[in-house]
């Protein structure tokens, strides 16, 4: 018998051995590739104008966490010419920081929806949720015209902002305060939102689903995709020498 | 009587905070899921009272066997139906989800039946459901066999089974009610993970200290399988679940990492929950059942040694694979690929060792349908760990991500290597644990055999073509230097493949249904009259020496 299956004899007489020498193999790969993740620096480059999300965008991304949207969407451009000319600027890591958890997706039963926000009008999503192949005739998106009939019951805001900011997003003790009206105001074109403009610059303020008189989960949804994709400035990026 | 009364205290006292928790409850789903734990709970304390008050009863669903002479089976008899209910529920729910991409009015317009809602019910019903109780269940018969030990702490072994039930219940149900963190295949929510680490750790208990009170000297090769199964899903998962809760009245949970940290702590974890719940728990099946099955010794005991150990090591690398091309560091990209294209070599050396353990049996594939359906598993994982490394190569990665050639994929593994895998061993298991004579019907095991077959052929050639058209299709470019196609039309381009993948889905499904009408009859004692496989043709009139002229002429 040769020796390391002599060796091996040892492991296979004493199930404690074998199991911390199992587990400590099966550590290593994870300590030398996540683990890096955290400290190293370049992993996330600062990018301008990334924001925490609108209380209402944290309503609807927690609709589109719930209805599986992942399944068959990304939100994660891949820095090749189709994908970029199909979608958009490619996406960068800062975008999804604020992420808990990362939606970017494995599937592309639809198209990707990283650079969505601002692409179509708020009428055209209500549309598209309702009845997809009213608008996308070749569509195999399910209907969620539900949405639109249901008033958002998002829960106390401010423990959601709580519990996001003890996972590490940086919202303000202010801005946590007036979670619940921001989440009111943003779509109720009669408020004002000087303050919540001033928390989140860039957020888009209006009444999403078309019925002003409702705050239903259909506003809260289009109120998130409206925003994705939308925070960074790629103009200022773009090639400065002019074609001759 | 202490204990007695310390039980059913304790199980009164969870009715008790589940009923408080569902009043005070944030939102609907975390209602539903409170009543079905106090549900659950008064039934546990329903069993426990009654146990004390007519013991026979009670033996059966608390206590191991009274005669230490027998292995404590009756485990792993609920953990055989369990998983066949389970598989039926999931691949019931697979063939309606495929049929929702070819007709999406089977949406039905009703919030609870969405695609969304329904995709992770099935893989969950696959994966966990399913291939969880296959794994437990044989792990509880193979670890008592091969240690020649009766499972410790009979009362734990049952709390596995049971809480482990409730864990699947209150997944799937908090699926379709939108309870979900949309972490692919990680998707049950805080209590939902808390709950599962639980019974995980309990489970860990039971193999492990069934192990340490083996008769044998030697831990038998599945075990290491097991054991490396039981403690990597037990770090997977508790790291991967780490999330911080709104409210503890309330389902909703924020995960602990957020963007590239999350998206590699979850595929370290999803591509784990392959590599360790798929591959090495199902390696541990096949390294008991295959040679029980061929009655021939495992092909090679250093093969072994080798490839479980690279196995193991490897696997754990290979996650950055599903996160090629993206915001993901380059560096950890390319690691990920690497490791993914060397792992293809442990994979055959399981492949290798199961297949050559037949030597000197080949002759059964022909007249044992079972041996027939270990042998199609063990081609179907090396077909399929040959695919994996190749589709995580960046070049090839870059056309198949985000199309259907994944699905595809999984399937060839899924259907091809875990399901077969597990017919075979219930095939195996259901005569013995019922104590029965043989199978109800061998031509049945033949039938499904090729029912299933030809759906896994379906369903992975459909999808190879339609994500590999998908992905090209998604890329052309015209002369004009324009893409050449809208989204829109690239989707209804899949519609043909859509409906023969549903085809493959419906042909697996009917062979599962021969399984339970098989498994049903075996277990009411029935034997179908039918003629064997194979019947070597005897033909008496050439049965006699041949009189008259010699052929050869006797020398003079």
């Amino acid at each position: 018998m040769s020796g390391f299956a002599k060796h091996h004899k040892k492991l296979e007489r004493n199930v404690t051995l074998l199991g911390l020498a199992a587990f400590v193999t099966v550590a290593i790969g994870g300590i030398v590739e996540i683990a890096p993740l955290f400290w190293i620096d370049n992993t996330i480059e600062k990018v301008e104008g990334v924001r925490p999300y609108t209380p209402l965008e944290l309503a609807g991304r927690n609709i589109y966490i719930r209805e599986g949207c992942y399944s068959c969407h990304s939100q994660m451009v891949r820095p090749f010419r189709d994908e970029v000319e199909r979608y958009g600027h490619y996406s960068l890591a800062a975008e999804s920081m604020y992420d808990h958890p990362f939606q970017w997706g494995s599937k592309r039963t639809g198209p990707d929806l990283a650079r969505v926000g601002g692409r179509y009008s708020d009428e055209w999503h209500v549309q598209h949720l309702i009845d997809p192949r009213s608008v996308v005739p070749e569509s195999i998106m399910p209907p969620y015209a539900f949405l639109a009939e249901k008033d958002l019951k998002a829960g106390d805001m401010v423990k959601h902002l709580t519990a996001q900011r003890r996972v590490g997003v940086p919202y303000t003790e202010e801005a946590i305060a007036a979670a619940n009206d921001d989440l009111m105001a943003q779509a109720d074109p009669t408020a004002s939102t000087t303050d919540l403009e001033k928390r989140y610059p860039k957020a888009q303020v209006r009444d999403f689903d078309g019925d002003p008189d409702r705050l239903t989960e259909m506003d809260a949804l289009v109120a998130y995709l409206q925003m994705i994709g939308t925070l960074v400035n790629f103009e200022a990026g773009e090639a400065q020498e002019q074609p001759r | 009587m202490d204990t007695l009364l310390l039980k059913a205290g304790g199980w009164l006292a969870i009715v008790f905070f589940a009923f408080i928790a569902m009043v005070l409850a944030a939102d609907a789903g975390f209602a539903v899921h409170m009543a079905i734990i106090a549900l659950a709970a008064g039934i546990a304390l329903w069993v426990t009272i009654n146990k004390a008050d007519y013991a026979a009863i009670g033996r059966g669903i608390l206590k191991a066997p009274a005669d230490p002479g027998i292995y404590d089976d009756d485990p792993i008899r609920w953990g055989v139906i369990a998983t066949i209910f389970w598989g039926i529920a999931g691949f019931l729910v697979g063939l309606i989800i495929a049929l929702q991409l070819a007709f999406p009015i089977l949406n039905l317009n009703f919030e609870y039946t969405t695609f969304g809602r329904l995709r992770p019910l099935h893989t969950s019903a696959v994966i966990f459901a399913f291939g969880g109780n296959a794994l437990i269940a044989t792990s509880y018969y193979v670890v008592q066999r091969t240690c020649r030990a009766r499972l410790a702490f009979p009362g734990l072994a049952r709390f596995v089974f049971w809480g482990y039930q409730l864990f699947i219940v209150l997944a799937a149900t908090g699926y379709l009610m939108g309870v979900t963190q949309s972490k692919e295949y990680a998707e049950p929510e805080w209590y939902v993970d808390l709950w599962l680490t639980i019974v995980w750790l309990c489970y860990a208990a039971v193999f492990i200290g069934t192990i340490v009170r083996r008769s044998e000297p030697h831990i038998y090769v599945a075990n290491w399988f097991y054991l490396s199964f039981i403690l990597t899903i037990a770090m997977l998962h508790v790291v991967n679940g780490l999330s911080m809760p709104v409210s503890l009245l309330g389902s909703k949970s924020y995960a602990a990492f957020a963007g590239v940290q999350d998206a590699l702590t979850q595929w370290w974890y999803g591509h784990n929950a392959v590599g360790f719940f798929l591959t090495a728990g199902f390696l541990a099946m096949m390294y008991y059942f295959v040679p029980k099955q061929a009655e021939r010794p495992v092909y090679s005991y250093r093969l072994s040694i080798i490839h479980f150990w690279s196995l193991i090591f490897l696997y754990i690398w290979a996650g950055p694979h599903h996160l090629h091309y993206t915001a993901l560091p380059d560096w950890a990209q390319t690691l990920g690929m690497v490791f993914s294209v060397v792992l293809w070599m442990p994979s055959w050396g399981g492949m290798i060792n199961g297949l050559m353990t037949l030597n000197g049996a080949w002759d059964k594939i022909r007249t044992d349908p079972i041996i027939r359906m270990m042998v199609l598993a063990l081609a179907f994982y090396g077909m399929s760990t040959f695919e994996g490394p190749m589709m995580s190569i960046k070049a090839v990665n870059s056309l198949s991500h985000y199309t259907d050639w994944t699905i595809g994929h999984v399937h060839s593994g899924a259907l091809g290597w875990n399901g077969m895998i597990t017919f075979a061993c219930l095939y195996y298991l259901v005569p013995r644990l019922w104590g029965k004579e043989r199978l109800y019907s061998l031509r049945m095991v033949n039938w499904h055999f090729w029912l299933a077959t030809l759906g896994i052929v379906l369903y992975a050639a459909s999808m190879w073509v339609a994500g590999i058209m998908q992905g090209l299709m998604w890329r052309e470019y015209g002369d004009d230097g324009y893409l050449v196609y809208a989204f829109s039309e690239v989707v209804s381009a899949m519609l043909p493949m859509y409906l023969i993948r549903a085809a493959g889905g419906l042909l697996y499904l009917a062979g599962a249904i021969v399984l339970v009408y098989n498994v049903w009859m075996t277990i009411a004692g029935k034997q179908r009259e039918e003629k064997p496989m194979t019947e070597t043709p005897y033909d008496e009139a050439a049965d006699k020496p041949i009189v008259g002229k010699p052929a050869i002429e006797p020398a003079e």
